[in-house]
């Protein structure tokens, strides 16, 4: 009996991914646990094992295929047994998997009958045919209040992404979409009403004649840096704010700590500390632990850090939970682990999605100070530059100090002015004297 | 190592639909109950009331059969098989919802539980029914403990299991009082003074709001107001009742209306004026659970403050119905199995089941108006329905509000015969998003009285057929 392997979802929300590559080829057994492809998203590769023992019997999507839909086939395996019925499933870590398991085998379509099996069909299993892709054209799913509110605000119900039934374009996407649509421009006439999407110039437009350069293929990583990066500094009323900290205290407490730390292999980073101080100083304000939603301010019960990480070909951003419950030590293991495993793209996807406050370290490049793009939904990314020596005044006098020049970017939203602000002084306190951040 | 992945507390509509779905989801569930299965809504609320009802419905019926051209003689009672019948009911879905448990190998923990903190969900401690303790642990804890009859001390509005009586003492009566005040005119309230009404009791219905069934659409209370009257129940609207006293032969209840005091002298008095939820003695002020006037403040998937621990149906607020307790519970148990839910704001219907019956979904006219919308509004009356006029049963009506904007369903509401069976017709259309259109492009059977549902969609656009 043959079983088909299915795309399988690695995140909740994952709706296609590319193949990136097989590790079995036609012919080859395996068994429950081999790892016999690798799948990439939009921010991770993941492995897809095996679940059932069997022979590879065809292999339906060639490596290197993107945009492979979930559940599509995409390997047939010829059981050893009558085995039950196939089950696919992610890699390990989404074990705890979401799905009802007794009605995903009922509706799975049955494996694809040899001719002269025909005579299945009269078995129990009800045939339900796929849905119709959307991409055929014609056939949008959309309810009927959806589609009159999309046609009055002047929506194109395609492009939008239903939320609803079996994909169902809902009025509460629909109000998302318009939503998202800047609004009316203060000055009457001052700009075209809705702006349309912008429309990317083509390079030879622009004046770069073709093959004048070479052309690297947009991954899915750089798609989505592109899509959130756009959105989020398109339609986010960000501002930055910039302060100074002199930071010798915290060098001498770090060469301290790590001499104790020394025997155990341990290391505390200048970063670890910062994100360390990010953390207390969220949660004695708690106004900057915050995001926009159109329901109203999430204030987050926890300060889940994420650090940004640059990796080969992008950057990620793996995600320190609940950082407030954890000690120096703990911070540091976990982003040294996190940051290992972002480069080895082996972080699983909740591990770098969510995250309450973002950090972007670029001071081990000499970067004195930059402004990073707040992402979304966070209220606040923070920037920190290079800890240098530079000269101070100190009581009228001429002195010299290591200082760091951190930016905290703003969702002005959630977070004014004056609570960026408040954060950055409590911020600069715990930098300036880390004794504090025990207490 | 959590000895399961899911413990639901409490086994009402909202407890035991969840324990099942998170079965069906392959979660390894057990369910604590502290009295019977099936909660309120099987042993003491929904269900025993609809049966009483009945009987009162079918007697009442008798005493108009010339309508029909058919006559009895001899008609009467036996109370105690009508209260008995009403038991049955309830002890037979008690013990269905038995059967399920055991079919979808819910382990069933019968006592009383309280939470105590733990590193992850709260543990679960119950004393058991049997003697002793046993403590649970699990991923993830459900409270679905309902809630009990609300009283007012302050007045002597507190069930004595004689003159005064909540809903239980109402369902279990030796005998049907003479003569009967009922406070408070809510789908509760009302139902008893229906169905006591119906056997031949004297009734007076206390309602402190100025219209009865408040929280239904203004005409709707109108014209519900004028069918009990004219089944012979009494209204004192816009009253206070001062005072709930026991005397040699019933209870006396003050009443202060416009200005003027007032004693309701009778047999009994059924005490309807709400309800609190169970969240005392359970140990939830030690895990700093939030609570709002005694209810559980949960999300829209029954998350809490504490990590792990998720509050649904009657506990965690209004509306206080056993439909809205299943949906928070298959939809909170796929939450937390991480089944991706599509967004859908599902409108919940209310339902009173006297005679005349009520119904209705979404927004009440007057809600629409103030929640900023421009209306349009249509009614149909069953009087011009055929298969009402047939059946003899010609009273109520239909009415719908839109979005005149939109064309969208914003609320229905109907009194009449039997209109609980047919409000889902209008709340199909609103949760699926409908318009005017896809009612007017509907096809209803003839001859119905859903017809008339029809008809009030077509009103509200000026071009209804049959009147
Ligand atoms: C007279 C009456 C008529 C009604 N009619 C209708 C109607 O027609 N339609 C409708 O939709 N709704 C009706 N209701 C309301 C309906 O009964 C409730 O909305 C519904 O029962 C709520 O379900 P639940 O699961 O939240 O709680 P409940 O049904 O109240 O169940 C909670 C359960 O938890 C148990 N419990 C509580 N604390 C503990 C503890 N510490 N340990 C263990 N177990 C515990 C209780 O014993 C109970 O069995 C009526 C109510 C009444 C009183």
């Amino acid at each position: 009996m043959s079983i088909e392997i299915l795309m399988p979802a690695l995140s909740p929300t994952m709706e296609e991914g590319s193949l990136a590559k097989w590790h079995v080829k036609v012919g080859d057994t395996v068994k429950a646990g081999d790892v016999i492809a690798e799948i990439e998203t939009d921010k991770a590769t993941m492995e897809v094992e095996a679940v059932d023992e069997g022979t590879i019997e065809a292999l339906l999507v060639e490596a290197g295929t993107e945009g492979v839909k979930v559940n599509e086939p995409i390997a047939r395996l010829s059981g050893e047994d009558a085995a039950p019925a196939p089950q696919t499933e992610g890699a390990k870590a989404e074990a705890p998997k979401a799905e009802d398991k007794p009605e995903r085998k009922a509706d799975k379509p049955p494996p694809p009958a040899a001719p002269f099996q025909a005579a299945g069909e009269t078995g129990a299993t009800a045939k339900a045919p796929p849905a119709p892709v959307s991409d055929s054209g014609d056939r949008i799913m959309a309810s009927p209040l959806a589609r009159r509110l999309a046609q009055a605000a002047g929506l194109d119900l395609a492009a939008i992404k239903g939320s609803g039934p079996h994909g169902r374009v809902v009025k509460a996407d629909v109000d998302a979409a318009r939503g998202k649509a800047p609004a009316a421009p203060a000055s009457p006439g001052a700009a075209p009403a809705a702006a349309a999407p912008r429309q990317a110039q083509t390079l030879a437009q622009l004046g770069i004649p073709e093959g004048s350069y070479d052309l690297v293929p947009l991954d899915g990583m750089r798609k989505t840096i592109a899509r959130r990066m756009t959105d989020s500094f398109r339609d986010i009323p960000h501002f930055p704010l910039t302060i100074d900290l002199e930071i010798d205290g915290l060098l001498a407490a770090r060469a301290k700590i790590n001499a104790m730390l020394e025997k155990d292999g341990g290391k505390v980073s200048v970063n670890d500390l910062v994100l360390k101080a990010v953390a207390v100083a969220l949660k004695r304000v708690p106004e900057a632990n915050a995001s926009y939603s159109p329901d109203g301010i999430a204030m987050h019960h926890h300060a889940d850090i994420a650090m940004a990480v640059a990796i080969d070909g992008g950057l990620i951003t793996p995600i320190i939970r609940k950082a407030d419950t954890k000690g120096l030590a703990q911070i540091a293991a976990e982003a040294k682990d996190l940051a290992g495993r972002a480069r080895d793209r082996k972080l699983k996807p909740e591990e770098f999605q969510g995250g309450t406050f973002s950090v972007s370290n670029l001071g081990m490049m000499g970067i004195k100070s930059f402004a990073s793009i707040i992402n979304e939904p966070q209220g606040c990314i923070m920037s920190v530059g290079a800890g240098e020596q530079r000269p101070v005044v100190r009581n009228g006098e001429l002195a010299i100090a290591t200082v760091m020049t951190v930016t905290l970017t703003c969702d002005h939203r959630v977070v004014d002015g004056a609570i960026g602000s408040k954060f950055l002084q409590v911020f600069k306190a715990l930098i300036e004297d880390p004794l504090t951040m025990i207490v | 190592m959590s000895d399961f992945d899911l413990i639901v507390i409490g086994a009402g509509p909202g407890g035991y639909v969840a324990a099942i779905r998170a079965s069906q989801l392959g979660l390894k569930t057990a369910i604590v109950e502290r009295e019977n299965l099936g909660g309120i809504c099987l042993n003491w609320g929904c269900i025993p009331t609809k049966a009483l009802l009945k009987s009162g419905e079918v007697y009442e019926q008798l005493s108009h059969l010339d309508a029909y051209g058919l006559s009895v003689t001899g008609r009467s009672f036996d109370f105690g098989k009508v209260v008995e019948r009403s038991r049955g009911v309830a002890r037979q879905l008690a013990s269905g919802v038995a059967f399920l448990m055991k079919k979808h190998k819910i382990e069933v923990i019968e006592g009383t539980a309280k939470l105590e903190k733990a590193a992850g969900a709260p543990r679960v401690v119950v004393a058991l029914k049997a003697g002793g303790n046993r403590t649970v642990t699990a991923r993830s804890v459900i409270l679905a403990t309902g809630a009990r009859a609300r009283t007012i001390p302050a007045i002597g509005a507190v069930p004595d299991g004689e003159r005064i009586w909540a809903y239980r003492e109402a369902l279990t009566p030796k005998t049907c009082p003479k003569t009967l005040v009922v406070i408070g005119s809510g789908a509760i309230g009302i139902e008893f003074a229906s169905f006591y009404r119906a056997l031949g009791a004297e009734v007076t219905v206390v309602e402190a709001v100025d219209r009865i069934m408040p929280v239904e659409d203004e005409e709707i209370s109108k014209a519900a107001q004028k069918a009990f009257e004219k089944r012979g129940i009494k209204f004192r609207i816009g009253a206070k009742v001062s005072k709930v006293e026991k005397t040699k032969t019933g209870v006396a209840v003050a009443v202060e209306a416009g200005g003027k005091a007032e004693k309701l002298e009778a047999e009994v008095c059924i005490v309807a004026v709400g309800i609190a939820a169970n969240t005392e003695d359970m140990g939830l002020e030690a895990l700093g659970l939030k609570l709002d006037r005694g209810h559980v403040v949960a999300d829209k998937h029954g998350g809490t403050n504490v990590p792990g621990l998720y509050a649904i149906g009657d506990v965690a607020g209004a509306p206080w119905l056993a439909h809205k307790a299943m949906h928070d519970g298959v939809h909170c148990v796929e939450h937390i199995a991480g089944v991706k839910a599509p967004t859908v704001t599902a409108p919940v219907p209310g339902c009173t089941y006297a005679n005349p019956q009520v119904a209705s979904v979404g927004l009440t006219e007057a809600a629409a108006k103030a929640a900023g919308y421009e209306v349009k509004v249509g009614r149909f009356p069953f009087k011009v329905n055929g298969k009402a006029i047939a059946a003899s049963e010609t009273e109520g009506f239909a009415k719908t509000v839109f979005d005149a904007k939109t064309g969208a369903l914003l609320g229905a509401h109907m009194i009449g015969h039997e209109v609980t069976e047919m409000i889902q017709g209008y709340t199909i259309a609103m949760t699926m998003e409908g318009t005017e259109e896809d009612l007017f492009n509907t096809v209803f059977p003839h001859p119905t009285m859903s017809e008339a549902m029809h008809e009030a969609a077509l009103d509200a656009f000026g071009k209804p057929l049959h009147i």
